[in-house]
């Protein structure tokens, strides 16, 4: 009835899963801790990415693990764009208003989306989409090792960029004492731009990772962006390490919730999860205090 | 009772309507439109008068759908109870998630995700409990009988509705001139203040939030009773959490004809760019989004707001002609 390797695989199959919902999370949550606002585009974005990516393979015949190198330095630009002469002047730094502005924003992209390309779920054939390694203990799709490695990376790089180069060191002033960032000569307008378009660019990238084995249609970003609100509560909103780990747990969650109790209800287990946590304890598991 | 007038005024206006148009188009375009005002009236209250912006006003919108309709299905209760009973449901969601959320302290974007996960929440469990029909939604007998709130004539579906809409004028405008009102916008415009001041804030909140649960949760009973049939994606799914914080975003949050207006304009902004370009999908919300975009933008007080302006500019255009002595320099 409940074998060992089936659990296993579950789990692993989660954790895989789970590093594509961490990379959405840490584009939220590095747009939360600086802008302190939930950017609602988000999963719109993811849908764009994906479309854009879908395109890049059907019409130019190129692999989505190149596309990246591409995509990603689009979006940020988009997001750096976004954020520079929409999100910023609409607002005028008032929370509520930005809160409106990026959800106007999801439903104005996402039905752009609609509008141009229908409803039509579409797909891509790699060649090497269904290959898969033997790890032992269990089988694993290669395209899903990929993501695994370069969600890493990412993280990695990110991380880099945040600690050793000046502008990382002007986003973590800024989201820290913006007014204190400000006076000290910190352009405050660009670095939350900059923000914005690095949260974008961790979107395009995940889209290229999914591509290969997830499909695409105007609502696609969604789910996923549904799921990474409940990491970006679960890890703490602006946590860059807690959506990381926030990302594999709901992975695997929700594996295991879909293994034992069918896939809808695993879902809805997310979202209770996601409420529980919200109503006790709102910073989060690895939050710092709010 | 001069504070009402507007109200009365509108109200007959509109209530006029059916007597000179008798195209059912167009008295389905004005229904349809009233009853997003209604479930926009209800946003309005906690969103507009209180700043807690809900995104997920589906939860209330569907409690209510739900209600009446299962009541009707499965108990056989009358139409009109279970209307009645569809209200009071959503006044008890309104309650409980105002309750949970508001006791933890959540504010801003905390509050815009927690509800929108509530209102996910209850639309997974819609789509596979066997109660709400799972996936195949509730279909209501079809019974044109005014005791089964069934009619033939579009036109008592829009009185009926109308008078809906009138009501929440009502508490809207009673609400403004109430003290419980003053405390509310006092929590909108500075929480921290107003409870120095004394205002239980968490109390008044999760009152509002009860009040806009119930507002919302009636429009959610006459969409069932005018369509006779709700679904997970109809009820509880992201178009009517959308459209009742655009409405009242775009009208004018906070103002009492805010959802009106929001309502009727956005929903003939619709309509405007399907006869423009023909009923292709998606067409009428990416209008909306960039509707509501433009409206921060430039109108941050929405219509109602820009027309309050426009009244402002025009009396000091032409009140200094006849006061020169009052100071009106940077007029």
């Amino acid at each position: 009835m409940l074998s060992a390797p089936i659990l296993v695989s579950a789990i692993v199959n989660g954790l895989l899963t789970g590093s594509i919902y961490a990379l959405v999370a840490l584009g939220l949550t590095l747009i939360y801790g600086v802008l302190h606002i939930i950017n609602f585009a988000h999963g719109a974005l993811l849908s764009a990415a994906l479309f854009a990516a879908f395109f890049a393979y059907q019409k130019a015949g190129i692999d989505p693990y190149l596309a990246v190198l591409v995509l990603a330095p689009a979006f940020f630009g988009l997001g750096y764009a976004l954020q520079r002469l929409v999100i910023g002047p609409a607002a005028r730094g008032e929370e509520r208003a930005m809160l409106l502005v990026t959800l106007g924003m999801a439903v104005l992209i996402e039905n752009a989306l609609l509008y141009a390309f229908r409803a039509d779920t579409r797909t891509i054939d790699l060649p090497y989409a269904f290959k898969s390694v033997d790890l032992v203990f269990t089988f694993v799709a290669v395209p899903r090792l990929i993501s695994f490695a370069v969600v890493f990376v990412v993280a990695l790089v990110l991380w880099l960029i945040m600690t050793r180069t000046d502008t990382g060191k002007a986003i973590r002033a800024v989201a820290k004492e913006r007014l204190g960032a400000e006076l000290s000569g910190i352009n405050v307008t660009h670095i939350y731009a900059m923000t914005f378009g690095l949260g974008t660019a961790c979107v395009a990238i995940a889209a290229c990772l999914l591509i290969p084995t997830y499909y695409v249609n105007p609502s696609a970003g969604n789910a996923f962006v549904l799921i990474a609100f409940t990491i970006v509560v679960l890890g703490g909103m602006g946590s860059v390490p807690g959506a990381l780990i926030g990302g594999l747990v709901i992975g695997v969650v929700e594996s295991l919730g879909g293994f034992f109790f069918g896939e809808s209800l695993g879902q809805a287990g997310i979202f209770l999860i996601f409420i529980a946590v919200l109503l006790v304890r709102p910073r989060g598991l690895f939050g710092a205090s709010a | 009772m001069r504070a009402y007038l507007p109200i009365v005024i509108v109200v007959a206006a509109l209530a006029a309507v059916p007597l000179f148009v008798q195209s059912n188009v167009v008295l389905n375009f004005l229904i349809v439109a009233l009853m997003i005002a209604l479930a926009g009236q209800g946003w309005n209250i906690l969103g507009g008068y209180g700043g807690q912006y809900s995104f997920g006003h589906a939860a209330f919108f569907g409690t209510g759908a739900y209600t009446t309709a299962i009541l009707q299905v499965h108990y056989e209760v009358n139409a009109w109870l279970g209307f009645l009973a569809g209200i009071a449901a959503g006044a008890v969601a309104g309650g409980i998630i105002g309750g949970l959320t508001f006791r933890a302290g959540l504010r801003s974007s905390y509050f815009a995700l927690v509800t929108l996960a509530f209102a996910e929440v209850l639309r997974i469990f819609a789509s596979v409990a066997p109660i709400t029909g799972a996936g195949v939604g509730l279909l209501i007998k079809l019974d044109l009988h005014a005791q089964a709130f069934q009619f033939r004539s579009r036109a008592v579906f829009y009185l009926i509705i109308l008078a809906l809409v009138a009501a929440s004028l009502i508490i809207a405008q009673t609400l403004e001139r109430s003290r419980f009102g003053a405390w509310l916008v006092a929590v909108r415009e500075n929480e921290d203040a107003a409870m120095a001041l004394g205002v239980n804030a968490t109390a008044v909140k999760v009152a509002a939030m009860t009040i806009s649960g119930a507002i919302t949760a009636a429009a959610g009973c006459f969409y069932v009773q005018y369509f006779l049939f709700v679904d997970a994606p109809i009820g509880y799914g992201a178009w009517i959490s959308i459209e009742a914080l655009l409405t009242p975003i775009i009208g004018g949050a906070g103002t009492v004809f805010g959802a009106l207006i929001g309502a009727l304009a956005v929903k003939s902004i619709g309509e405007g760019a399907k006869f423009l370009t023909g009923d292709i999908p998606g067409l009428d919300l990416m209008t909306f989004g960039a509707v509501l975009v433009l409206v921060i933008a430039f109108a941050p007080r929405g219509l109602a707001g820009a027309l309050m302006d426009g009244r402002d500019w025009l009396a000091r255009r032409f009140v200094p002609l006849r006061k020169p002595a009052e100071g009106t320099t940077h007029g």
